[in-house]
Parts: structure tokens; C-alpha cells; sequence
């Protein structure tokens, strides 16, 4: 018999102000720009100034959602960790790189380099909880915090492992707006919260977190809601995109009409939102739905906003107004995410209440 | 059911070889390839050594059927290797099964973002690969070349204990149900990133790395594209495949001692050894065989050989070899291209010798084998170790 998985808990730093818990959205932060940096929290009450200091910010985002995460699960320690990041401390990458160019690769020196292994923040938060447990990063784009709670699903399922942190992590960095803005991955001219889906011009806003969440065979008092189902396609055709979604409900033993919520990862890219359209006026034409990326902006695991933002609407059996795509109102029970990044890499994750 | 999971096909590009077949000829030829560098402009070039895959982008290009530029290094290795596995296992519909692909990569496109980083902002001519850096982007050209559709597709990055993870995730998904196919393995190009990145860690050897050797002066780095077709028993019996070994036990844990060094004791690659023979539900004389991680760098091949030897107790190791000494430290295919050669060393019932060993280590009474030796094999077992603390071991058997 295959265990049921528990989100037990949750730890977010993102472009709103929601390392804190104890509120929901509370309060917004509005924004007229082409890119989004998250609400820093008080590193120093997690992090000793000297060692913040040279400390990337991937790793400083992630030590405050990670230690959210465990506090609140009440765990000092974990089976596992497993780390998503579609580009890893970036930012030490791109310096070392501009360096090895500037210098003629003279006068380097290693911090830069060490920061910009991918698995750094899983090391890092290992070496910290001095957990000698499965350490794993994943790195594949749109997909890499979904292939973590893939991992983390079986591990549970499976009782290999009884209580694993998961999360997802990406930096916001020049050089890689700037670069992808001169490919239109990114938009060149400022949007708001309100006007980002209806820009209609290429690309989105690019934006960062961190976000980490306790995976648990066992339910408790903290208990968000129930891990049902993560599937991941490496491409899917526009026609073929219903009947996917379909088989993944079939296989989860969950009915179209039962979804309560649909999260969707509308990015305002006017090439790319046609997926989440095509499924919004289709299939989904009669569920409540809501979006996330004006309030998270976009990045490689930006769905781990929408795992935290589907937690809290399950736990709290509330619709923050901000998120609602279209007007109908259920009592969010099941709640399903799809998400896709320029028409590749497409994710669904599927939550119940317990 | 069977307790392991079947390799039915593997492929392997590294710089002694471009196929499975070379790859094996230099390892029993005790042919080395580690040389100058020379697809690379490096200040570097005279004091390092490194385990070039021997052909030009533009063989490779032609070789792939590509236009000049297109794609990174990266990318291209994989492809050759994930191609030729796919071959050998016999697959005409890649999509006829659930079919999962999962690599592994440290730098993925790097070879050309360092090359193209301020020009991208000067001129057009080089836009393509501003969206190849990231490592997902060889995974997803590999996933096109194979023609994969609406399948499982992920990468891994745990420096150099990658591949070793690709295999180990594919076997659990076999395991649990979740694909029918998985190909597993990985692809990481030479680059100045790395060069550099490690020439800061002072770690690398201005000549040919000595696994093992009480004189060992650090590593040099390699490159290749490993990749393996892991079945399920539905698969093998159904289209009657010719499996080539089976992946028995895996093992995956955290040395939690520092970022880029590893403990003195090996714990980390002590409980990734317990976990694997477990999962295998072997007991440590049973392996007839340790290709091990091998580095040659004096911190990792201290620590291996301190939990091998608590692993499997003092003078009671099983022979063993690195075979970085051939190949150079491919990052994150390392557990890739061991992988392949562990399958061989099963399937030709041969050891391979630790080249350039010399002195044994002070600390321990460890040798490694020296010689090609035919032995009967039934287990092999293969460690890879990384930054981050990152300790992954795979055991491959002849039978399920």
C-alpha cells in the first residue's frame, strides 16, 4: 500500500512579503516594472553577518524559507533534501565568468566558483542541519521544483523516507535579463500587477525566491493539505494539452468536476499564455480559477509560489481576491496547478484538502 | 520481480573513444587519453592536462548533421551517446513505452556563454545560445534528437555524483511504476569556467593524473556524453531484449562536512556504500570489483580508501581501480562513463588497471590493480563523490 503524502509545512521568501507565515497576502506590493526582486526579510535573525556577507543570495533566500519550513514542522532534522533551481547562484556564475574575461583568467578566486555548483543551497542547508541524509538537486528549467516533489512523492510512497525538505530556488540577475530580453523571453517595458496578462507583447517579468516545504508520511496539526499527484512532459502539443490533463486526473482517481481550483501559470507572454487559455475556455470553462505570476513574477521555480499559494488557500479554505482569474467560487478542497514555460516543460501538481 | 533493473543499451563518447567499443579497446589497450589542451584557448595550456573527447566542434556538428555554431559542446556529447544506447538496446519507437530521460550536467551550455557573454549586447549573430546555458537546455535538445513527446524529462546537478543519480533515479522509477524506459546518464563539456574554476582550488595536476599514488598532485579534467537505456521486466520479456547487466543497489547520501572538501573518514561514502549494497541486499564479499571515484586529487582519494577500507574491512578490500587516469574527471558523467565501464568490466569479466600508480599511500595499505586482469565478476561496485557533499554508489550485477 502506498503512503500518503502530507505538506506539513511551508517557507516562502518571494517578490510579496510571505516569509511571515502568519499572514496570506495580506498586504500587496505593488510594482510598475521588467523585473521583480523578492521583500528581503531580516537575514541577520537567520544568518551571522560574517557569513552572509560573501554568502549568495540563493543560499540567504533559502536558509530563511528552509528554516521557516523546519520550525514549523517542529522537525530539527530531515530524512532527505531535495533542491530544484533552474540556474543555481547565478549571480556567483555570471561574476565568475565576467571575471575569467575582464582578468584574461588571472586573480580568480574560488568562492565565486564554489557558489555556482548547482547543488550549493542543497549542500549548503545539509552542512547547516548537518543532514547526512539523500541530498539531490534537480536542474531542469520550468520543471526543477516539480521534479523535487516527484522525488520526494516516491520516497514517501515508497518508505524510503519519512520526512523530506523540498524546495525551489532562482536569483534574479542582470545578465540574465538583460540577455533575455534581447531574445524577448523577458518584456522590455514596464507592467503592473494589473496589466501584466493583458500586455499583450512577448515575454514576462522576471522575478526570484525561494521556497521550501516539509513532505511528511504522516499528517499533524500543521498540515497543509495532501500531496495527490506530480506529473511532468517535456513538451505537449496545444491539441493534445486537455486529453493530458485528462489521463493525469484519471490516474490520480480524481473527476474533471471535482477541482475546486485551477492555478494557472499565465506569465503574460502573449506567445505562450495560449496553453493556459486553451484550458481556461475549455475543460476548466466551469471551475474557479486564479494565477499567481503577478504576484510572484516569473523564474524557473516560480511554481514553487504556486505550491505555497495553493497550501495556504487549502489550509485556509480562502480565495485571496488578487489571484482570481474569472468569478466563480467553490470551496477550494482539490485544487490543481499546470504550468509551462514557453511551451516546453510542462508541469501538473494536484492538492487535497485532509 | 526481479531486484535489479535491466540495462539493455549504453553509449559513451570520451576522450578514449567515440562508442562503447573504442571506449573498452583503450581501456584493455591501457591506452590513456589525457594530452594537452586543444579546443579550448586557455592561458592555462601549458600547466594543465586534460581528457579531451578527440573531435572539433565541427566533426561533431557534421556528425549530428548540424549547422556550424548551433549547439554547445554539451549538448552534442550526449546526443552521440544517448544515440548509440538507444541503438544498441534494440528501440525503433522511443515513444512506444513510457519512456523517461534523465541527465545530469554541471556547466550544460557554459562552453558558449563564456564565449558570447558581452557580444550578445554587441551584435545578433550569437542569440542562439543566450538560452542554452541553462542545463536544462542540452536535456531538452537531447529529449528532440530522440524524438521523445510528452514524456518525463529532468536533469540533475550534483557536481560530480550527477550520472550516478541519473541511474539511480531511473532505476526507482522503473522500481515504483512510474516509467517503463528510462535513459539515464549524462553529458558536460570542457570549459574555461571549469579550467579556471578548479585552478582556483588548486586541484588540478600540470601532468598525468596518479589515482591513488602517495604522490598524487590532484586531477585533470575530462569530458564525454554517457548515457544508459535502463528497462522494465515487462519491456525485456515482451520484446525479448539482450540485457547487458542489471543495476542492483544505489546508494545516495550526504557527506555534510564541507562544501568542496571531503571528511577525513569518508562518512558520506561509507553510508552511500552501506545503502547500496542493502538496496542490492548484498553483503560487502560479494563485490568482486570497486571501480572507484578515484580522483587522484589527495583529499578524495584519502577519504575513499579510509571507507573502503571500513566498508569492507582492513585487507579485506576487493581489487579496485580508478580509471580517471584514461578518461580525466568527466564532472558530472563520471558516474556515467563508470557505469558503462562497470557494465564491461561484467560483460568481458575483466578488471581494468589503475594507470600511472606508482607509490601506495602512507596512510593505508591500499593497491590498487595495476594490470588487466580476467577475473569472473558478478558484482561490481562504482562510487562517485562531489562538491557539496554530494556521495552516490551504484552496484551492477551480471544477474538480476
Amino acid at each position: 500500500m502506498k503512503k500518503s503524502v502530507y505538506i506539513n509545512s511551508v517557507g516562502s521568501v518571494s517578490a510579496q512579503k510571505t516569509y511571515d507565515n502568519s499572514t496570506f497576502l495580506d498586504e500587496i506590493v505593488p510594482y510598475e516594472a521588467t523585473e521583480l526582486k523578492v521583500v528581503d526579510p531580516d537575514y541577520k535573525a537567520y544568518i551571522p553577518p560574517a557569513a552572509a556577507r560573501r554568502m549568495a543570495k540563493g543560499i540567504k533566500m533559502s536558509t530563511v524559507s528552509s528554516q521557516t519550513a523546519l520550525k514549523e514542522a517542529g522537525l530539527e532534522n530531515v530524512d532527505a533534501i531535495i533542491v530544484g533551481t533552474g540556474l543555481g547562484c547565478l549571480d556567483d556564475s555570471a561574476k565568475f565568468v565576467s571575471d575569467i574575461i575582464n582578468n584574461d583568467e588571472q586573480f580568480l578566486t574560488p568562492t565565486r566558483f564554489i557558489q555556482s555548483s548547482h547543488n550549493t543551497v542543497a549542500g549548503q542547508i545539509a552542512l547547516g542541519l548537518g543532514c547526512k541524509g539523500y541530498n539531490f538537486t534537480y536542474v531542469n528549467s520550468a520543471v526543477s521544483f516539480e521534479s523535487s516533489l516527484l522525488d520526494a512523492q516516491l520516497q514517501i510512497e515508497n518508505s524510503e523516507a519519512n520526512n523530506i525538505l523540498v524546495g525551489g530556488v532562482d536569483e534574479l540577475v542582470d545578465h540574465h535579463v538583460q540577455s533575455h530580453q534581447l531574445i524577448g523571453h523577458f518584456k522590455n517595458e514596464p507592467v503592473t500587477q494589473k496589466t501584466l496578462l493583458s500586455s499583450n507583447t512577448e515575454g514576462s517579468i522576471m522575478a526570484e525566491g525561494s521556497h521550501f516545504f516539509v513532505l511528511s508520511n504522516e499528517k499533524q496539526a500543521s498540515t497543509y493539505a495532501e500531496l495527490k499527484g506530480v506529473e511532468i512532459y517535456n513538451s505537449l502539443s496545444l491539441e493534445n494539452l486537455s486529453s493530458q490533463v485528462q489521463s493525469f486526473l484519471d490516474h490520480s482517481d480524481t473527476e474533471l468536476e471535482a477541482i475546486d481550483l485551477v492555478v494557472m501559470g499565465n506569465n503574460g507572454d502573449s506567445n505562450f499564455d495560449g496553453y493556459y487559455d486553451s484550458l481556461n475556455q475549455g475543460i476548466f470553462k466551469y471551475t474557479p480559477q486564479a494565477y499567481f505570476k503577478h504576484l510572484s513574477g516569473e523564474y524557473d521555480t516560480a511554481t514553487g509560489f504556486a505550491f505555497w499559494l495553493s497550501s495556504k488557500i487549502i489550509k485556509t479554505q480562502t480565495v485571496p481576491d488578487i489571484v482570481k482569474l474569472n468569478s466563480l467560487e467553490k470551496p477550494p478542497k482539490t485544487v490543481l496547478i499546470y504550468n509551462q514555460y514557453r511551451g516546453q516543460n510542462h508541469s501538473l501538481v494536484l492538492l487535497k484538502k485532509c | 520481480m526481479s531486484k535489479g533493473v535491466a540495462i539493455t543499451g549504453m553509449g559513451i563518447i570520451s576522450a578514449i573513444g567515440n562508442n562503447v567499443q573504442e571506449n573498452y579497446e583503450s581501456l584493455i589497450g591501457e591506452k590513456m587519453g589525457i594530452d594537452k589542451i586543444t579546443q579550448i584557448e586557455t592561458i592555462h595550456k601549458d600547466e594543465i592536462m586534460v581528457g579531451e573527447v578527440k573531435a572539433t566542434n565541427s566533426e561533431l556538428e557534421q556528425r549530428l548533421g548540424l549547422e556550424a555554431n548551433t549547439y554547445s559542446r554539451s549538448p552534442m556529447l550526449g546526443i552521440i551517446a544517448a544515440q548509440e544506447a538507444i541503438r544498441q538496446a534494440g528501440i525503433t519507437d522511443i515513444n512506444d513505452y513510457k519512456t523517461g530521460l534523465i541527465s545530469s550536467t554541471t556547466v550544460g551550455g557554459m562552453d558558449k556563454s563564456e564565449q558570447y557573454f558581452f557580444e550578445y549586447f554587441k551584435n545578433k549573430e550569437h542569440h542562439h545560445h543566450i538560452d542554452g546555458l541553462h542545463a536544462g537546455d542540452s536535456t531538452q535538445k537531447i529529449a528532440n534528437y530522440l524524438g521523445l513527446e510528452g514524456s518525463f524529462m529532468t536533469t540533475i546537478s550534483t557536481a560530480c555524483s550527477s550520472a550516478a543519480n541519473a541511474i539511480l533515479l531511473g532505476a526507482r522509477m522503473i522500481k515504483s511504476g512510474r516509467l517503463d524506459r528510462a535513459i539515464v546518464g549524462g553529458t558536460d563539456a570542457l570549459s574555461k569556467f571549469t579550467i579556471n574554476g578548479f585552478k582556483t582550488l588548486m586541484i588540478l595536476s600540470d601532468t598525468y593524473n596518479t589515482p591513488f599514488d602517495d604522490n598524487r598532485k590532484g586531477l585533470n579534467l575530462g569530458e564525454a556524453g554517457a548515457f544508459l537505456v535502463l528497462e522494465s521486466d515487462k519491456i525485456v520479456e515482451k520484446e525479448n531484449r539482450a540485457v547487458l547487466a542489471y543495476v542492483s543497489g544505489y546508494g545516495n547520501a550526504n557527506d555534510a562536512f564541507h562544501q568542496t572538501a571531503s571528511s577525513d573518514n569518508g562518512d558520506g561514502a561509507v553510508m552511500a556504500m552501506e545503502k547500496a549494497l542493502k538496496v542490492a541486499g548484498l553483503k560487502p564479499e560479494h563485490i568482486d570489483y570497486v571501480n572507484a571515484h578515484g580522483t587522484a586529487t589527495p583529499n578524495n582519494d584519502l577519504s575513499e580508501g579510509r571507507a573502503m577500507i571500513r566498508i569492507f574491512g582492513e585487507g579485506k578490500v576487493p581489487q579496485f581501480s580508478s580509471t580517471k587516469a584514461y578518461t580525466g574527471h568527466t564532472l558530472a558523467v563520471a558516474g556515467g562513463v563508470e557505469a558503462v565501464y562497470s557494465v564491461l568490466a561484467l560483460q568481458n569479466n575483466r578488471i581494468y588497471p589503475n594507470l600511472n600508480f606508482k607509490t601506495p599511500m602512507s596512510e593505508f595499505n591500499l593497491l590498487p590493480e595495476t594490470e588487466s586482469k580476467e577475473k569472473v565478476l558478478e558484482h561490481v561496485l562504482s562510487n562517485s563523490f562531489g562538491f557539496g557533499g554530494n556521495c552516490s554508489t551504484l552496484i551492477l550485477s551480471k544477474e538480476a
